[in-house]
């Protein structure tokens, strides 16, 4: 029964200063609310519900942030918590984080991600479509649905497939963009070049999707990469910076290839 | 409104509907396909896939999803992975094998020629998704890698790490994105189906809202594919995603079709157990865990306080073993659900609430070490620590049942069609092809069977079937539109304005109405609870219409959006209860406490052979029963045993 738990759970304080904007047009201001007898097993996403069940009865306007899964997957949640995208956990999302990692009484600043890409809607909620966009320049492999040769015909070195997992498993979340001090989108873009790189389905448009995918990703107005190493730190997934350099090749080859120049020529299409 | 129920199954051998199907169907000529629009609503599994295969057929593709973006869907979050009938480990799996052990699986209440289709279409899945560069795990040779999963016995089950799911639905997210970038698929993020659109008895359209501005808007179309998933949080807590939600079926169902089997729900048995009232969801912990974990709970009650390293082996019941010696830990999901809670009832559940049970992998560290339990499952063992703040390398998890999936949902015939012509529905959000419970890797296949395999066919035959009269085109200004978005517009100023006077969030509504279906509608039912539940429902129904807050905000509005959804789930509820109600048999998921024999559940063949199809009368009123004999001429429906 879901009511029979008797909990000896700890409380705490938490006082929080949290960015607060009605609209894209408006100009944003931080708002400071403090909530006593929180518990620490609860999430830190938990919290915020909490916080607006109270506005709400308050009369006031909750604050609007995104989440979904609350697992860790989606790549929905994203939250500046302190200075931090995700807040202080390495290699977990802002719905995994759970309020026994922050001290009672401790002042949390909570904002969106800050990008100029990634434009704010309301509140804590920003516009990811950027991310979709770099997507659709090429992260993808030509294939159709229809029959395929059977999946055990092109045998994968268990490495590569492997190497390939680890950057496939980016969840978009956009904390890389949020912890770089340029908003570079590179280790979003580079994980897919790369996943698609390292496997042989994803070779016939290699030379194409590296070329598309950086040219759409400068157009969104996302910065460079400046080997800061910021994105690494912050990514919940810990998606590792070597993508970016695998990038870089395979831009590079791609750019420098006549034949590819003379033949498809559509790269900053 | 009504309707018959016809299954339009084809005629001849069930290893030959399929073909009979594909070669006996209306065809579109490529001139013609651009002369049709789809709407496809949802960009989980199933309405990803069905997006970009049919544009890529040619037709012009409109795709709405609640989330910023089409790869957020709650398909995503499947972990532990997909089944397919591909035998290559060589262990006696087939297309008929694959086919009997979902129909036993399912308890015998799904149609046969629906899952021997499934059984046959899991193969090409995964050589699609493997051509999209689907990162699935190999073995040194190069070649995939499989593991076995509940409810079988051969190793059919393909998977990339605990991300199955994400990496399935990135793969369809991004054969969607090409479609995008080639103009085929016009995406519609952020907006919420609010309304289907019926024009001369066919559906030609949605209303919906988007969800960041508030707008309303209409959409026509010439077919309408709904694949909006299931409607696990009518019980508050479950695995489901916070934004899952049923408002797009019930408004389907509210104009007219039918709803089927809405009382089998899944309660998967491994999830992280509930810790306090403030939870907003329960996680899962993937049934691939069952492979190498061992569930049980000490003999004596004396024990339940003591560290369960300090228990002896023999003063531990491994209860799963004991009592399922061939299957063991991989019972199916039912079956080990109401093992865990029947212990827990006995008082030998663990943990401060005792409503868990261990799931330990010391055996499986000791045999094949640490590192190769990690590399299978280390960031499912990431995840337990997370939350609970304990290591499972160390000590076993506890772990508990908790609503995961839902069988049920709108009833579908072969074509994937409801009883509203025109619309289609795929995926979770159907009702077709698990019967009364799913085997565990059997949702990623049915998604992506739908998507890919199936309503590429059915849509292209639906369309032409109906040219003459699809071609002429509805326009938005139409009556219908302007009725359904008034409706619309209506129910929303309702909301607001009594929100204006009512005292109780749509939260706390929510939370109540999840208390009454998990207690009353959850993994035991009765006579007795199940007409508690219908009345505790309308007393909340009431306080729904008469006493929520709501705040006066029509753009970004969360608590709006939750507050729309509950007075989908409240009714919704009550249809769940009734369903219960009649079906006095148990099967599957669907547990009568009335209805057993020797403590195991006990079917009824001669009365409840039958999927029930709803249809909707109004808002508090009983819905008609419609019933669809199953007729099983390849398998013999017999007691299901994993003994």
């Amino acid at each position: 029964m879901q009511t029979t738990h008797v909990t000896t759970a700890k409380t705490m304080i938490v006082r929080l200063k949290i960015w607060r904007q009605d609209s894209p047009k408006d100009a944003g201001r931080f708002e400071e609310y403090t909530m006593d007898n929180v518990l620490i097993d609860m999430s830190f996403l938990e919290m915020l519900d909490e916080l607006n069940e109270k506005l709400l009865k308050e009369g006031k306007r909750p604050v609007e942030f995104e989440s979904d899964c609350r697992e860790g997957i989606c790549g929905t949640c994203s939250l500046m918590i302190s200075g931090q995208a995700h807040g202080p956990i390495r290699g977990a999302t802002t719905c995994q984080l759970y309020m026994r990692s922050f001290k009672s009484g401790e002042l949390i600043t909570i904002e969106p991600w800050r990008a100029r890409a990634f434009p704010v809607l309301r509140d804590l909620v920003t516009d990811r479509r950027a991310f979709d966009r770099i997507q659709m320049a090429g992260g993808y492999t030509g294939a159709k649905t229809g029959p395929h040769a059977d999946a055990n015909a092109m045998l994968v070195p268990k490495d590569l497939s492997d190497r390939a997992m680890d950057a496939a498993a980016c969840i978009g979340c956009g904390a890389c963009v949020a912890a770089c001090p340029n908003a570079s989108a590179s280790l979003f873009t580079s994980a897919k070049i790369t996943q698609l790189a390292l496997l042989p389905q994803g070779h016939p448009d290699r030379k194409r999707r590296a070329l598309r995918m950086v040219a759409q990703m400068d157009k969104e107005g996302f910065g460079s990469c400046s080997n800061l190493q910021e994105c690494e730190a912050a990514c919940p997934k810990r998606i590792s910076i070597q993508n970016i350099a695998i990038m870089k090749q395979e831009y590079l080859k791609a750019a420098i290839s006549a034949d590819y120049r003379e033949g498809l020529g559509d790269a900053d299409a | 409104m009504s309707f018959e129920l016809k299954s339009g199954v084809p005629e001849g051998p069930l290893a030959q509907k399929w073909d009979k199907y594909k070669a006996d169907m209306k065809l579109v000529n490529p001139a013609n396909k651009r002369k049709y629009t789809v709407i496809v609503v949802g960009t989980g599994l199933a309405g990803g896939s069905a997006a970009a295969s049919l544009a890529e057929l040619g037709y012009n593709v409109k795709s709405f999803c609640i989330h910023d973006s089409a790869r957020r869907a709650h398909s995503i979050a499947a972990q532990g992975g997909i089944n397919a009938a591909k035998a290559y480990p060589n262990d006696g799996d087939s297309v008929w094998r694959l086919f009997y052990d979902t129909i036993k699986g399912g308890d015998y209440r799904s149609r046969e020629a629906n899952v021997y289709r499934l059984a046959q279409n899991s193969t090409s899945i995964i050589d699609q998704c493997v051509s999209q560069g689907v990162p699935f795990a190999r073995e040194y040779s190069g070649e995939l890698a499989n593991r076995s999963f509940g409810g079988a016995q051969v190793s059919r089950t393909f998977y990339a790490r605990g991300q199955t799911g994400q990496q399935l639905l990135l793969g369809a997210y991004s054969q969607l994105m090409k479609e995008v970038d080639k103009g085929k698929v016009q995406l519609f993020p952020y907006h919420e189906l609010l309304d289907v659109v019926m024009v001369d008895g066919k559906c030609r359209g949605i209303i919906t809202r988007e969800i960041n501005t508030g707008k309303v808007e209409r959409h026509a179309a010439d077919v309408v594919i709904m694949a909006t998933g299931g409607y696990g949080r009518v019980y508050y807590l479950s695995t489901n995603a916070m934004n899952a939600n049923a408002t797009a079926i019930w408004r389907a169902h509210r104009r007219g079709a039918a709803f089927g089997n809405p009382c089998y729900v899944q309660i998967h048995p491994t999830c992280i157990p509930v810790s306090g009232t403030h939870q907003a969801k329960l996680t899962l912990m993937s049934e691939s865990l069952r492979n190498d974990g061992r569930v049980w709970v000490p003999k004596k009650k004396e024990d339940l306080a003591k560290a369960p390293s300090t228990i002896p082996e023999e003063d531990r019941d491994y209860f799963l073993e004991r009592k399922y010696p061939s299957f063991g830990n991989l019972v199916p999901r039912d079956v080990a659900s109401r093992n865990a809670k029947d212990v827990c009832d006995e008082g030998r559940g663990v943990g401060a609430s005792g409503r868990a049970v261990y799931l330990d992998f010391s055996a499986a560290i000791k045999r094949d070490g640490e590192s190769v339990v990690r590399e299978k499952y280390g960031n499912l063992f990431d995840m337990y620590h997370e939350i609970t703040a304990e290591n499972p390398y160390k000590s076993p998890m506890r772990i508990y049942p908790a609503v995961h999936y839902t069988m049920g949902g709108l009833w579908v015939d072969y074509s994937l069609q409801t009883t509203l012509p025109g619309l289609f529905a795929a995926g979770e959000a159907n009702f077709s092809d698990h019967g009364a419970n799913r085997l565990g890797a059997s949702a990623l296949m049915q998604g992506l069977s739908d998507g890919y395999f199936i309503l590429p066919y059915t849509i292209t035959n639906y369309l032409g079937t109906h040219a003459t009269e699809l071609l002429k085109k509805v326009e938005t200004s139409h009556p219908a539109f302007e009725q359904a978005e008034k409706q619309v517009r209506d129910e929303i100023a309702r909301l607001i304005a009594n929100g204006k006077k009512g005292k109780r969030t749509p939260n706390e509504i929510f939370k109540e109405l999840g208390l009454v279906t998990w207690d009353y509608v959850g993994m035991a039912r009765d006579d007795k609870g199940l007409k508690i539940a219908i009345e505790k429902i309308a007393k909340l129904q009431h306080e729904y219409d008469n006493n929520m807050l709501l705040n006066d905000d029509q753009h970004l509005n969360t608590a709006l959006q939750t507050a729309q959804r509950l007075g989908d789930y409240l009714e919704l509820a009550r249809l769940i209860a009734q369903d219960a109600l009649h079906r006095t048999e148990s099967c599957g998921g669907h547990f009568r406490v009335e209805s057993q024999q020797d403590g195991e559940a006990k079917r009824d063949d001669e009365h409840f052979a039958y999927a029930a199809a709803w249809e909707y009368k109004g808002k508090g009123q009983d819905a008609i029963l419609h019933k669809e004999q199953l007729v099983f001429e390849n398998v013999k429906p017999s007691t299901r045993s994993y003994k």
